[in-house]
C-alpha cells in the first residue's frame, strides 16, 4: 500500500513542450517507470513531445484519449493556476503543480474553485518537488535512485515535507538506516496551497503500510502547529520532525514564498515546541533525521 | 516588493481613499518651500525610507515654519538613519515627505493580508492605531477586528459597515470607513499586494477621516503583470551584493555572521545556516543555487560570497538531484582557480553524480589547499567551525 500514486496511477505532463521543463522531467519519470501517457500544450495538439507521447491541446481531450487520472503541472507561473482548475474540471483526482512563482491571489481563487470538487480532486504543491511512491510512481523532480522501494523486511516511512532537498536528505538518511519509504509528498514551499501537513498525517495515519513518518517543515506560517495538536489528537505512528529556519531573521524571505516569520508569526521555536509537545521526535540538525527515526523507533 | 510611503499615499489617493495633501522633496530649500505651499500651520517631515523606527531615530519632525522645515530636511538628508532595522551603519535618505499635521482626535488601524490559515485575504482592524498592529493584536487580542474575504467574491458592503461599527464608528462617519475599507480591499486585490495597510487612520477633531501613513508591500510573482508597480522599485537600500545575486538567478540574502554558505534548495540553505549555527559558527548568508544550476552560476555564487570581506569561510552543501554534484565540483574548482580560495572551503555533496564529484575533487587537492570534504552534513559544520576559529 501507498498514498495518492500507485503502480496504476496514469499521469499527464502539463506545459510538456514548454521551458519549464515538462519533457525532461516527463523523462525522469517514465525511467522510473511511472505511467507516463501524455501530455498538454495548448495549440500543439496533435503532436508528440521529445519522449514521442501524444501532445494534446486540453486536459479534457488527454483525459478521454489517456484514461489519465493525474497530472504533473510544469505551465509557466502566469497560466499555472489556470492549468489546476482545467485538471480538476476534465475529471483528474490527482494534481501535482511544480511550478514556482505563481501569484498568490491566483492560488486563493484556483483553491477555492478547487473546493467545489471536495475530496474527489488532490493538489499537491505548488511549487514542490513532488509525489513519490517509490518503485512504483514518480511524479515530480526527485531524484528517484535515492528511494527504497517497500519490501519484505524492511519497515516503511512516509515523508511529507515544504522542502524539496530536506526531503531527499530524510530519504537518504533513512534508506542509509535500511528503511524504505511508502510515500514521499512534497507539500511545497508556499503561502496557499493544496494538501497541507493534516492532510498527509490522515493519509499516512490511516495506510498500513506506513510504519513510522518523517515531518519536515520551515519558518513562516502555522501549519506545524496545526499540524502538532492533529498529531496529539489522533496520530499514533512514531514521528520525526525537522524544522528549517531557526537562524532566519525576520521579515525576510528565505527562498521559498512562505518562508517568512512576520509579526512574531512562524517562528522555527514555536513550532518545534509545539511538534515536541506532540510527542514528535524533532531532529536539532538535518543531519540526525535518521538516527531520531530510529530512537524513535527503538531501532 | 516594497514601496515608500509617499508612494503609497498616491496610489491609495488615486484608489479614491482620503489622504492628506502632501508634497515630496529632495532638498532642504524644496523643503522650506514645500512647507510655504502646504499653507498649515504646522506640518510633519518625514523621511522616506524603508526601514522602520524612523521616528525614534529623529527622522520624523513636527516643524512649525518654513524656516524649520529646512533644518529638519537639511538633517535628514546629510545624516544616516540609524535604527534597530537598519544595523549600525544606518541607510542614506534621498526623499523627504512633508505634510500638514493634523489634531488629532483618535487613531485606527486598517489593513489587509494574506491569510494563510484561511488561504485567502482577510481585512484586520482595530480602534487602537498608531502603534504596532502586532503588539495590539499580541497585548490585546480582543481589540483586533478580523473578516476574512470571500476568495472569489471579495470583501462585501455588510463586511465593512460591520468592521466600521465595531470600530466604534457610527452614522455617516461609519458609511466613510466603511467606503475606505472597500476601496482598500479592491486596490489590494487589483494590484496583488502581499499587504496593504493605513496606520494610522484618524479622525480629526474637526471629524474628518483621513489616511496619514500607509504600508503597501506587493507579491513579487504577480509583478510580471502590474509594470506600473514595477516602475516604483528603489533598490537603494538592497545590499550590493543581493541585487548581484538577484541578476544572476541566485537567491542571496545576507546575514552578519562569517560563515558563509552555497547550497541548493531553499528548505537546505535553511537549514544549512541553522546546523552552522548549531555547532557553534554564525551563518554569513542564505543562498539558495536553485535546482537547475550550471557552472556559470555557481561560479558567480562564489564570486558574491568572496566579496563580502567579513566571511572567513565557506560550506558548500549540495544534495544533488537535478543540480548535479560532478558539475558543483567542477564549478568549485574552476572558482577557485578564478578567485583563489584564500578562506577555508568544506564541501559536502551528496546524491546524483556525488562519486564523480568526489574524484573530481581528490584530483584537484593539490591545487586548492584549503578545501576540505566532509562525511555528513554535522562533519561538515564541524569542519567549517574549527577551520574558522
Amino acid at each position: 500500500m501507498s498514498v495518492l500514486v500507485n503502480k496504476n496511477t496514469r499521469v499527464i505532463c502539463q506545459g510538456i513542450t514548454g521551458s519549464g521543463g515538462g519533457a525532461f522531467h516527463t523523462r525522469g519519470c517514465l525511467d522510473y517507470g511511472t505511467k507516463m501517457v501524455g501530455g498538454t500544450s495548448p495549440g500543439k495538439g496533435g503532436t508528440k513531445d521529445t519522449n514521442g507521447l501524444p501532445v494534446f491541446d486540453t486536459v479534457d481531450q488527454a483525459v478521454r484519449a489517456t484514461g489519465a487520472d493525474a497530472t504533473m503541472i510544469f505551465v509557466p507561473p502566469p497560466f499555472a493556476a489556470d492549468a489546476i482548475c482545467e485538471a480538476a474540471a476534465a475529471g483528474i483526482k490527482l494534481i501535482v503543480a511544480i511550478t514556482e512563482g505563481i501569484p498568490v491571489l491566483d492560488m486563493v481563487k484556483a483553491k477555492k474553485y478547487l473546493a467545489d470538487f471536495g475530496d474527489s480532486v488532490k493538489l499537491v504543491g505548488p511549487n514542490c518537488p513532488g509525489v513519490i511512491t517509490p518503485g512504483e510512481c514518480k511524479i515530480g523532480i526527485m531524484p528517484g535512485y535515492i528511494h527504497t522501494p517497500a519490501q519484505k523486511g524492511k519497515r516503511s516511512v512516509g515523508i511529507v515535507s515544504r522542502s524539496g532537498t530536506l526531503t531527499y536528505e530524510a530519504v537518504w538518511q533513512t534508506s542509509e538506516l535500511g528503511w524504505s519509504q511508502s510515500t514521499c509528498v512534497g507539500i511545497g514551499g508556499d503561502p496557499v496551497k493544496g494538501m497541507d501537513f493534516i492532510d498527509v498525517l490522515q493519509l499516512f495515519q490511516a495506510d498500513p503500510l506506513t510504519d513510522a513518518i518523517v515531518m519536515i517543515g520551515e519558518i513562516g506560517g502555522a501549519a506545524e502547529e496545526a499540524a502538532a495538536a492533529y498529531v496529539k489528537k489522533s496520530v499514533t505512528k512514531p514521528m520525526v520532525g525537522f524544522i528549517a529556519g531557526r537562524t532566519a531573521p525576520p521579515g525576510k524571505r528565505m527562498g521559498h514564498a512562505g518562508a517568512i516569520i512576520s509579526g512574531g508569526e512562524g517562528t522555527a521555536e514555536s513550532k518545534i515546541a509545539a511538534m515536541r509537545d506532540a510527542g514528535i521526535r524533532v531532529a536539532d540538525s538535518p543531519a540526525d533525521i535518521g538516527k531520531c527515526l530510529r530512537e524513535a523507533t527503538g531501532g | 516588493m516594497k514601496i515608500h510611503e509617499y508612494q503609497a499615499r498616491d496610489l491609495l489617493a488615486k484608489a479614491g481613499i482620503p489622504v492628506p495633501a502632501a508634497r515630496v522633496v529632495e532638498t532642504a530649500q524644496q523643503a522650506e518651500k514645500a512647507f510655504e505651499e502646504n499653507g498649515f500651520p504646522l506640518q510633519v517631515v518625514k523621511a522616506q525610507v524603508f526601514a522602520g523606527g524612523r521616528g525614534k531615530a529623529g527622522f520624523v519632525k513636527l516643524v512649525k515654519s518654513a524656516a524649520e522645515a529646512r533644518a529638519a530636511a537639511e538633517f535628514m538628508l546629510t545624516h544616516r538613519m540609524v535604527s534597530v532595522q537598519t544595523g549600525p551603519e544606518g541607510i542614506a535618505v534621498h526623499k523627504i515627505l512633508i505634510a500638514g499635521a493634523v489634531d488629532i482626535a483618535h487613531e485606527y488601524y486598517l489593513g489587509f493580508v494574506l491569510d494563510r490559515d484561511r488561504s485567502t485575504v482577510s481585512m484586520i482592524a482595530s480602534a487602537e492605531g498608531g502603534v504596532e498592529i502586532e503588539t495590539v493584536a499580541h497585548e490585546r487580542p480582543e481589540a483586533i477586528i478580523k473578516e476574512p474575504l470571500h476568495p472569489l467574491a471579495g470583501m462585501q458592503g455588510f463586511q465593512a459597515r460591520r468592521a466600521a461599527l465595531a470600530l466604534g464608528f457610527t452614522g455617516k462617519q461609519a458609511n466613510i470607513v466603511a467606503d475606505i475599507l472597500l476601496k482598500l480591499a479592491r486596490f489590494f486585490i487589483d494590484y496583488d499586494c502581499s499587504i496593504a495597510e493605513i496606520n494610522p487612520l484618524v479622525l480629526t477633531k474637526d471629524g474628518k477621516i483621513l489616511a496619514i501613513d500607509a504600508k503597501v508591500n506587493f507579491d513579487d510573482n504577480a509583478l510580471f503583470r502590474h509594470p506600473d508597480i514595477m516602475a516604483l522599485k528603489d533598490d537603494a537600500e538592497t545590499d550590493a551584493l543581493e541585487i548581484r545575486a538577484a541578476a544572476a538567478n541566485l537567491n542571496y540574502i545576507k546575514l552578519d555572521g562569517d560563515i558563509a554558505c552555497l547550497v541548493n534548495g531553499a528548505g537546505l540553505a535553511m537549514a544549512t545556516m541553522d546546523v552552522i549555527q548549531l555547532h557553534g559558527g554564525k551563518p554569513a548568508n542564505f543562498l539558495d543555487v536553485g535546482g537547475g544550476v550550471k557552472a556559470e552560476g555557481a561560479i558567480e555564487a562564489f564570486r558574491i560570497l568572496l566579496s563580502d570581506k567579513k566571511v572567513r569561510g565557506i560550506l558548500v552543501n549540495i544534495f544533488g538531484g537535478i543540480a548535479r554534484c560532478d558539475l558543483i565540483a567542477e564549478a568549485l574548482i574552476q572558482a577557485g582557480r578564478e578567485v583563489g580560495f584564500t578562506v577555508p572551503v568544506v564541501v559536502r555533496l551528496e546524491g546524483t553524480n556525488v562519486e564523480q564529484a568526489r574524484k573530481i575533487l581528490a584530483a584537484s587537492q593539490g591545487e586548492l589547499p584549503t578545501l576540505q570534504v566532509a562525511g555528513d552534513l554535522n562533519d561538515a559544520a564541524k569542519k567549517i567551525v574549527s577551520a574558522t576559529r
